[in-house]
């Protein structure tokens, strides 16, 4: 119960670490999104371009999370501002998810759909806006989901550089070897995590081709 | 006036189709007249699809040309010509996320046509493929593979097309199913004097729903004969087909559509 009155007593602090750590994860996925979705969308339909893509994105994924705010800490421009350093992290990570299902969905179309469409005189791009995209959209949006609630974790990881969120509680309390403070991060994480699975989930389903 | 049959509505001029290197279609020369059936038949390998892929532009010949209506199909635009050429495969290939009402009007709705003309048009043609007017609101994953099918044809025929390329349309349907659209198919050709293009393995097939037949064999036209002179012929490989396909063959190409 001490945690919940340590949260309490400090609610202020802990809801704008809060929406310091939402503003993390919600602009680096929706980078990641801008990113990840036309790449994917490139390389299915060029196969030649899947392999390096792919494997990029793999290696990024490799990295530590703590190493690669590192690495780009003396980058120029990113290194000025903290949060600007932490979202770039962020989306680096999110990338591989939604690159992959993006391909993996569009990959998944039925050749024979694509042969009709094709024959009935589609364009390229009515294939993708009218067929493709439509029937990949719920692989697609589990990559997201799994991209959101990897950055919620990672994004905790960004207090160690001063990008601010709720890391700051856990680091804080690792500091002061203060359980209390840990989980006035670590709780707050988790529910968004949650909430963000929850969320992308329900639009998933209702995105859902028959 | 030019007389119809002056222009044949699809002629390949001694086109070739080569896969890295390899000949897929050699030496192909061949005419289809306007309004007849003309029937690929040959084993698989032969090179029919391909043949029918080289109409429509989904695939693009080594050396030859083809021409529809007099013009080469290498010129001029690849979509309006696939659009103006109906399309139906054996796997259909209905769109899994739209209604039958959708899977139809789908080109009609892309040229810009209005929504109740739209409608009309897809009502005119489920009757026309022997579907109830209420199919338009199910989806595909709702029907048979015969009624699929002949959501298929409706969605080839949907804006009018001259003429209609089938690749093997009725060779993954029972044979019960398969019987009923090959009737229906000679129907509705009295009825819409298309010119077609039929794929198809089946002799039996050939036989009961083609003008001509065009045998090929190893990417190479064979010969070319009406149903009766197929039966009839002295050809090797044509003979072997017969064979293969024994009796009854006869009562098929009388039968029509009886």
């Amino acid at each position: 119960m001490n945690v919940f009155r340590f949260i309490w007593h400090n609610h202020g602090q802990v809801l704008e670490l809060t929406l310091e750590h939402l503003r993390l994860v919600g602009f680096s996925t929706l980078f990641a999104m801008l990113i990840g979705i036309p790449l994917g969308i490139v390389i299915a339909h060029r196969p030649r371009f899947n392999k390096p893509v792919l494997a990029s994105a793999n290696i990024i994924q490799t990295i530590p999370s703590l190493a690669l705010f590192g690495f780009l800490l003396p980058v120029p421009w990113l290194g000025e501002r903290a949060d600007r350093l932490a979202i770039v992290a962020l989306t680096l990570y999110a990338l591989l998810p939604i690159i992959r299902n993006t391909y993996t969905g569009i990959r998944g179309v039925d050749p024979a759909v694509l042969e009709a469409g094709r024959g009935m005189g589609l364009t390229e791009s009515q294939l993708l806006f009218h067929v493709e995209l439509p029937l990949a959209v719920s692989v697609i949006l589990s990559g997201v989901r799994v991209a959101v609630v990897i950055s919620v974790g990672l994004a905790t990881i960004a207090a160690a550089i001063g990008a601010g969120g709720l890391g700051e509680f856990i680091f804080r309390g690792l500091a002061m070897v203060d359980d209390r403070v840990i989980f006035a991060g670590a709780i707050p994480a988790a529910i968004l995590a949650l909430v963000a699975d929850f969320g992308v989930g329900w639009v998933e389903r209702r995105l859902q081709p028959r | 006036m030019q007389p119809a049959t002056a222009i044949p509505a699809i002629e390949f001029r001694d086109v070739s189709y080569h896969v890295a290197g390899t000949p897929v279609l050699s030496g192909f020369s061949l005419q289809v007249q306007s309004g007849e059936t003309l029937v690929l038949l040959g084993r698989s390998g032969s090179g029919k699809t391909t043949s029918l892929k080289l109409v429509n532009r989904l695939l693009s010949p080594t050396s030859g040309d083809i021409r529809v209506k007099g013009v080469s199909n290498a010129e001029g635009d690849v979509i309006r010509l696939r659009r103006s050429i109906g399309y139906v495969i054996q796997d259909v290939g209905l769109f899994p996320h739209f209604t039958v009402q959708r899977n139809i009007g789908l080109v009609p709705r892309i040229e810009g046509w209005p929504e109740d003309r739209i409608r009309a048009r897809v009502q005119e043609l489920l009757q026309m493929v022997g579907l109830a007017p209420e199919t338009s609101l199910r989806y595909p994953h709702q029907l048979s593979g015969g009624q699929r099918q002949r959501v298929g044809v409706a969605r080839a025929l949907a804006a009018d097309p001259e003429i209609l390329l089938m690749d093997e349309p009725f060779g993954a349907l029972d044979p019960l199913t398969r019987d009923e659209l090959q009737r229906e198919f000679l129907l509705l050709r009295q009825r819409l004097h298309k010119t077609v293009v039929f794929v198809t393995h089946d002799l039996r097939e050939a036989v009961r729903l083609g003008t001509r037949i065009a045998l090929m064999e190893a990417g190479r036209l064979v010969t070319v004969l009406t149903p009766k002179g197929f039966l009839q012929s002295t050809d090797p490989l044509a003979s072997a087909y017969v064979r293969a396909f024994g009796e009854g063959l006869e009562s098929a190409a009388n039968r029509g559509t009886s």
